[in-house]
């Protein structure tokens, strides 16, 4: 039952360590997937939604060098920073955190499995510092129609039922 | 571990996914649920107990012969949580897979650039 192909994105928790991982293959070389994440010009024209406008303003994508870039939408910005911290063909580790909570900071490993035949698996993870990081990572992308959804799951915690 | 922890990891085993979606029927006993597969009782037992574990099932006591019940709201707004990152997720990823697609051989004649020392 365990599925052997990532036609569309799977992601799983990690239950001993504040990790999401999550998979997806494409119809690409390790070489050409390994360009999209690190050729900014690429890169900023898949990062974010399209309702966001992505402005790169740093961009070092060598081991040891730095990124930064920003999304807005309607005069609204939001930074987000980080070093690479290992750049290899197959591979590629860097630190991501958001400006809105500058002590928050993730560790992302992004490797590129070659799948053959023009076809590669990406397995991408992030390691953040506690749970409670998670969940707020979690919920930071719910912006539109779902934070209601969070305000139930915490009045069910607070009632106990959780 | 925390609440939503263990609701990620319940939810990232495929039997386990299977068992909720049936529960999403009809309640039911361990033996019942655990007929249609080619394991045992006692493995889908111990799915069952992390199940609960997390709050998406709950039982009448600890007999196996008491029907399993979905906690609906839970699960409802779990997968409804988790399913939203993931799809932000895929959606990124169909954007970088039409990049992708306007890229020729480009990726593979010239490997990622290497800043001159």
């Amino acid at each position: 039952m365990i599925p052997t192909t990532y036609a569309v994105a799977r992601i799983e928790a990690d239950p001993t360590l504040p990790i999401i991982r999550i998979t997806r293959d494409f119809a690409a070389t390790p070489a050409q997937l390994h360009r999209a994440h690190t050729d900014p010009e690429l890169f900023a024209r898949w990062v974010g939604p399209r309702s966001l406008q992505t402005r790169i303003e740093e961009w070092d994508a060598r081991t040891g060098g730095c990124w930064r870039y920003v999304a807005s939408r309607e005069g609204v910005e939001f930074g987000f920073h980080g070093t690479f911290h290992e750049i290899r063909p197959d591979r590629i580790v860097q630190t991501f955190t958001f400006d809105g909570d500058p002590d928050g900071v993730a560790l992302e490993t992004l490797r590129f499995e070659d799948l053959g035949d023009g076809r590669t698996r990406l397995h991408a993870q992030s390691l953040v510092d506690s749970f409670e990081g998670r969940d707020a990572w979690l919920r930071s992308g719910m912006e539109s129609g779902i934070n209601e959804g969070y305000d139930t799951l915490a009045e069910l915690m607070t009632d106990g039922a959780l | 571990m925390d609440q939503l922890s263990r609701v990620f990891a319940a939810l990232a085993d495929p039997t386990r996914r299977d068992l909720l979606a049936r529960l999403s029927v009809a309640d039911a006993t361990v033996g019942q649920l655990a007929a249609p597969y080619d394991i045992t009782v006692q493995a889908v037992s111990k799915h069952v107990k992390v199940l609960q574990d997390a709050g998406l099932i709950s039982r009448d006591g600890p007999s196996h012969r008491r029907p399993v019940h979905l906690e609906a709201e839970v699960f409802d707004l779990m997968t409804r949580w988790i399913e939203h990152y993931r799809l932000q997720a895929e959606d990124r990823y169909r954007r970088l897979d039409a990049v992708l697609a306007t890229m020729d051989d480009a990726g593979t004649t010239n490997p990622p650039r290497q800043e001159s020392a």
